[in-house]
Parts: structure tokens; C-alpha cells; sequence
């Protein structure tokens, strides 16, 4: 039971993550493959403040307090990040990400104080199932309410055309710098709750292996589309749990299969698992709403 | 000359050398990453594991009393092999799906090989064989390894062989064509696809050479091996201009270089940081590389 509720704790940071680079990738179309870096920073700023900083008040105060140093210090990280590296484009931006990913990290390796290469003990359990998924909630009204405003479909139409959205006066570069830091910032709140479930950070579980699998999620669920990052989340953070199950020899390749299970989505349905179907669970959702 | 000063030189000259060696390795790596990116525009994330594949072919045949001047091109060809495989079983159908779904087959081929390397010869490091005696010699105050000056010969007459085949062979001419423009070339009666699976296997060939050469360098093989010298071979490219060949050598060099004076007269831990650091600044001040030509984008 305990190893079902951690399962949907991890899952639930996941959705955090894979919307908030969905915003970043998906929506506003700036390939970003250094989302784990942001989530590092998350993680070590608000583990740093429970850890040290923690002040006298009740527990999930210190939790709220922890989630709002994180989103800042990742979004101040982002607009650092972005300000540079939005000047550029496809894949050079995407490598561009990459290298401050891994920069990040081993900036955070090099810092004795939060304990660099033995890693970060000694975070206290305050973050439990109701937190997570209160987060999950909130991060994903932001981005549907986000997109569904001015700012929203001015980063749209910098995914559909940027020239064209230029030439119709949106300031591409401000939106884009916006969804970088937006994006980030959540990764950062993802970072916050998963140090204070894990109690135990270390830097190399942040590494550009991440960046990938949270990237392959929102792949998966479908580019661009909030609920397809959330099922995309949901089925690779089970997928290599769910294999387990398959006996011994399953489970020694579990992670053989899985990257076979990438490949193969992507020679068959390049565009994500759910493909034109996604659209249509997203009208079931909005016709639902539309009803009551 | 004072004494601080005669340290620092020889000092100096040692990091250089180091620095050579570990920069024409990047370079032979590099080498691939900028072929097949000159001719498909793919980022092919699974270079590095190729270069891993030539690595654990160099390991099975040494240990197995091959000598070194048959396990070496024996590796080359096995991970030319594979990276011929995977081109024609992976990459060919997604060559026209786009470049996200191209990124990240790429990616997804990397972790299979990983984890495959893992699950068949295990995670753990292992000893790589010596495959001859490792003297050092001493030129002054400077220090050179036997191993050293084999990696500059083996690299120099590997870089010598492609830039022949690429530059005076009728196959040769057919890539830079396929590379320049792809339709163009077909219509010309050039296979692209056959030259697009013998750039695999060139690139990948290099690869596996450098993995055989790192092996006896560092003396460790293991699976994951292949992840951060592919990405820094890749930032080597980068560096140089990817797609343009000689600016492979030179940005594997001057990576090298630079990383090994960053850890030996600043800090040691900062290794990986320099190489992503050079990224960046390359990116940020000329992202078409030091001899890359800058391309207006046409709307």
C-alpha cells in the first residue's frame, strides 16, 4: 500500500513536470531539453530552506513557504537561462538547454554546503499525497487558464509561425522568456515536493537523462496538448514499475523494453500515443464542463 | 628563469599534451556526429553508444589475445556494423517524419544500447586489457606516454584516411553532393541511401576506434561509458560548425585543450562544466561554429 501511494506521489510530480515543459515545448514551441535542471534547483532551494532556514510554524506553512522559494529560484533560473538562449532556435536552443542543465548540476555538485557529491540528507517528510496533488491541480489551472488568455494564444502563435506572429505585433521574445519562466518556475514546485518525499536528494538524480524522460512524456501524451502531458506522465513513471511484475527476466530489461516501446511509438505514431484521439477527450472534458 | 616559471612550463606542456590526446579522441567522435549531421540533419544522440560498442568489441578481442593491430579496425567494423543496422532498421523510416520524432528516436536508441550493454556484459567497470607495455618517456621536464603517441598516430592516420575518401574518391564526392543537397544528388544518380548508410559507417567506425583507444587511455570499459564523451564530442562539433569536417578536428582539439588546462590549473571538479560552458558561449557569440558560415533564415 505504501509502495502503491508512493508510486502516485512520483507520478503526480511527474504531471507537475511534464506540464510545465509542455507550456516550455509543447505550447510555445521552444524545443527545451534542460527541464531537470530547473527541477534541481527546486529541489536544493527548498530542501536548503527546511533544512537550515525552516522557521517555527506548522509544517505544511514551512511546505507552502518551501514551494514558493523554489518556483522563485527556478523561474529567476529560467529567466537567466532564457533570456540568453531563446535568441535561438530548434536544435541549437535544445542543445543550448541541455549544456545549462548539466551546468546546473555540477555547480550544485561543487557546493559543499548542501552537501555536493554525498548528496542532500536530512530533508524532513512534509510533503504527503494531498500536497502533491494540490500542486498537480494548481499547476494545471494556471496553464489551461494561461492559454486560454491573451498571453496564452500570443504564445500559441509563436508554436504555429513566429515570423507571422511577429509581423502581427506580438513581442515573440517576451512571450517565449514568459513560458520559459512559467515553465520552469513549476519545475521548481515539482522539485520542492519530490525532495521533501524523497528526503534524499543527489545531484546525478537530476541529470540530462531526465530532461529526456520528462520530454518523452509530454512526446508521448502528445505535443502541445495538457491532458496528453498528464497520461503521457502517469504511464511513464508506472511503465517501468508496471514491468516489474513481469517476472525477473522482465524486470532485469525493463528499461531495454521501455526504450524499444520509445522507438516504436515513435516509427508508428510520431505525433504521441492518444494522436487526433487526444483532441476528442479534450471536447469530452470541455462539453462536460459545458453541461453542468 | 625563475623556478615557479620552469614548473609552470613544463606543467604547462604536460596539460597540452593530455589535452591532445583527449582532444583527438573528442575529435574522432566528433568526426561522425558532424557527418551524418551534414548529410541528415539528425543529431544522432546514439553516436556515443557506438563509440561504446567499439570499446567492449576492442575489450572481448584483446582479452581473447587479438592483438591490438587486428582488434582495432575489428571494432571499427563491428560498430560501423551496428551503426548500419540501426540506420537501416531506425533511422531511415523516421528520416522524413521531422526533426522532434527524429530527436528523440535518436535518444531512445541511446538508452537501448545503454541498458542493453548493462543487461548483457553488466554494469560494472571492467579492466581493460593492455595491450602492450605502457612506457613513458621524458623530453625535458615534459612526460609522454607510449599510449599518447599511439592515440596521436592512430588518430592522425584515421583523420588522413577520411579526409582521402571524402575529399579524392568518386564515393567521396557522392556524400559532399548528398550532403549539399540530397534531392539534387538523387537526381544525378547518386544511391543516397547507400551513401547515407556508408556516412553511418564511417562515422561510427571513428567512433569505435576512439572507444578501442580510450579503453587503453583510461583503462575502464563499461556500458554507460559512451553518454558524456558523446555529448562533449558532440559540443566539439558544434564548436568547430557541424557538418564541416575539418571544423570537427579542431573543435575536438581545442575542447580537449581547454578542459585539461580548466583541471589542471583551476579546479578539477569543474571538468564537464567547461565543455557545456564553451557550448554556451559558442552558441551565444557565433552558434554556426568557429568556421561556420552564418546562414540567413529565408521566411
Amino acid at each position: 500500500m505504501d509502495y502503491l501511494i508512493y508510486l502516485t506521489i512520483q507520478s503526480g510530480i511527474f504531471i507537475i513536470l511534464a506540464v510545465s515543459l509542455n507550456l516550455i515545448n509543447g505550447i510555445c514551441g521552444q524545443f527545451s531539453l534542460g527541464h531537470a535542471g530547473f527541477w534541481a534547483v527546486g529541489a536544493y532551494v527548498g530542501a536548503a530552506y527546511s533544512v537550515f532556514f525552516a522557521l517555527p510554524v506548522p509544517d505544511f506553512v514551512n511546505l507552502l513557504i518551501g514551494c514558493g522559494l523554489g518556483f522563485s529560484a527556478a523561474a529567476i533560473a529560467g529567466l537567466a537561462i532564457g533570456v540568453p538562449c531563446l535568441r535561438l532556435r530548434g536544435d541549437y536552443l535544445a542543445i543550448a538547454t541541455l549544456g545549462f542543465g548539466e551546468i546546473i548540476r555540477i555547480i550544485i555538485m561543487n557546493m559543499d554546503s548542501v552537501g555536493g557529491p554525498r548528496g542532500f540528507t536530512g530533508i524532513p517528510a512534509w510533503s504527503n499525497f494531498f500536497w502533491v496533488y494540490l500542486f498537480v491541480a494548481i499547476t494545471i489551472i494556471f496553464v489551461v487558464n494561461l492559454l486560454r488568455g491573451t498571453h496564452g494564444r500570443a504564445i500559441i502563435s509563436i508554436r504555429e509561425d513566429e515570423i507571422a506572429a511577429e509581423s502581427m505585433g506580438i513581442y515573440t521574445f517576451k512571450y517565449k522568456v514568459l513560458a520559459f519562466v512559467i515553465g520552469a518556475g513549476f519545475a521548481g514546485v515539482a522539485g520542492v515536493l519530490f525532495a521533501h518525499t524523497t528526503q534524499f536528494i543527489h545531484p546525478n538524480s537530476f541529470n540530462f537523462m531526465w530532461s529526456v524522460i520528462i520530454l518523452l512524456m509530454i512526446i508521448l501524451g502528445g505535443l502541445g496538448s495538457v491532458t496528453g502531458s498528464v497520461v503521457g506522465a502517469i504511464i511513464l513513471s508506472l511503465l517501468p514499475e508496471v514491468l516489474r511484475f513481469f517476472g525477473e527476466t522482465v524486470s532485469e530489461w525493463r528499461m531495454v523494453i521501455y526504450s524499444v516501446l520509445l522507438i516504436c511509438l515513435m516509427l508508428w505514431r510520431p505525433s504521441g500515443i492518444f494522436g487526433k484521439h487526444e483532441l476528442d477527450i479534450k471536447k469530452l472534458f470541455g462539453m462536460k464542463k459545458g453541461d453542468a | 628563469m625563475s623556478e615557479e616559471m620552469a614548473y609552470f612550463i613544463s606543467d604547462f606542456f604536460t596539460y597540452l599534451l593530455n589535452g591532445i590526446a583527449q582532444g583527438s579522441i573528442y575529435a574522432l567522435i566528433a568526426l561522425g556526429y558532424t557527418m551524418v549531421y551534414g548529410i541528415i540533419k539528425l543529431i544522432n544522440f546514439a553516436h556515443g553508444e557506438f563509440y561504446m560498442i567499439g570499446a567492449f568489441t576492442g575489450y572481448y578481442l584483446i582479452i581473447n589475445g587479438v592483438p591490438l593491430y587486428i582488434a582495432l579496425p575489428a571494432a571499427m567494423l563491428g560498430s560501423g556494423l551496428i551503426a548500419v543496422i540501426v540506420e537501416r532498421l531506425v533511422y531511415r523510416p523516421i528520416r522524413y517524419a521531422g526533426r522532434i520524432p527524429a530527436l528523440i528516436t535518436a535518444l531512445g536508441t541511446s538508452l537501448f544500447f545503454q541498458y542493453l550493454g548493462q543487461g548483457t556484459v553488466g554494469a560494472d567497470p571492467k579492466a581493460f586489457p593492455t595491450a602492450f607495455e605502457n612506457t613513458t618517456y621524458q623530453v625535458g621536464d615534459v612526460f609522454i606516454s607510449k599510449i599518447q603517441i599511439v592515440i596521436f598516430v592512430v588518430t592522425m592516420t584515421l583523420m588522413a584516411g577520411l579526409w582521402f575518401v571524402v575529399n579524392h574518391t568518386k564515393l567521396g564526392k557522392a556524400m559532399r553532393a548528398t550532403s549539399f543537397n540530397m534531392n539534387a544528388a538523387e537526381l544525378m544518380g547518386i544511391n543516397t541511401n547507400f551513401i547515407i548508410s556508408f556516412t553511418f559507417f564511417i562515422g561510427s567506425a571513428l567512433a569505435g576506434a576512439a572507444g578501442v583507444l580510450v579503453g587503453m587511455y583510461y583503462n575502464t570499459v563499461e556500458p554507460m561509458m559512451g553518454l558524456i564523451p558523446g555529448l562533449k564530442a558532440f559540443i566539439a562539433a558544434v564548436l568547430g560548425g557541424i557538418g564541416i569536417i575539418p571544423g570537427a578536428v579542431l573543435g575536438g582539439l581545442t575542447l580537449g585543450i581547454a578542459e585539461n588546462m580548466v583541471v589542471g590549473f583551476w579546479i578539477s571538479t569543474y571538468r564537464d562544466a567547461v565543455a557545456f560552458a564553451i557550448l554556451i558561449i559558442i552558441l551565444l557569440v557565433k552558434p554556426a561554429g568557429l568556421l561556420g558560415k552564418n546562414r540567413k533564415e529565408k521566411v
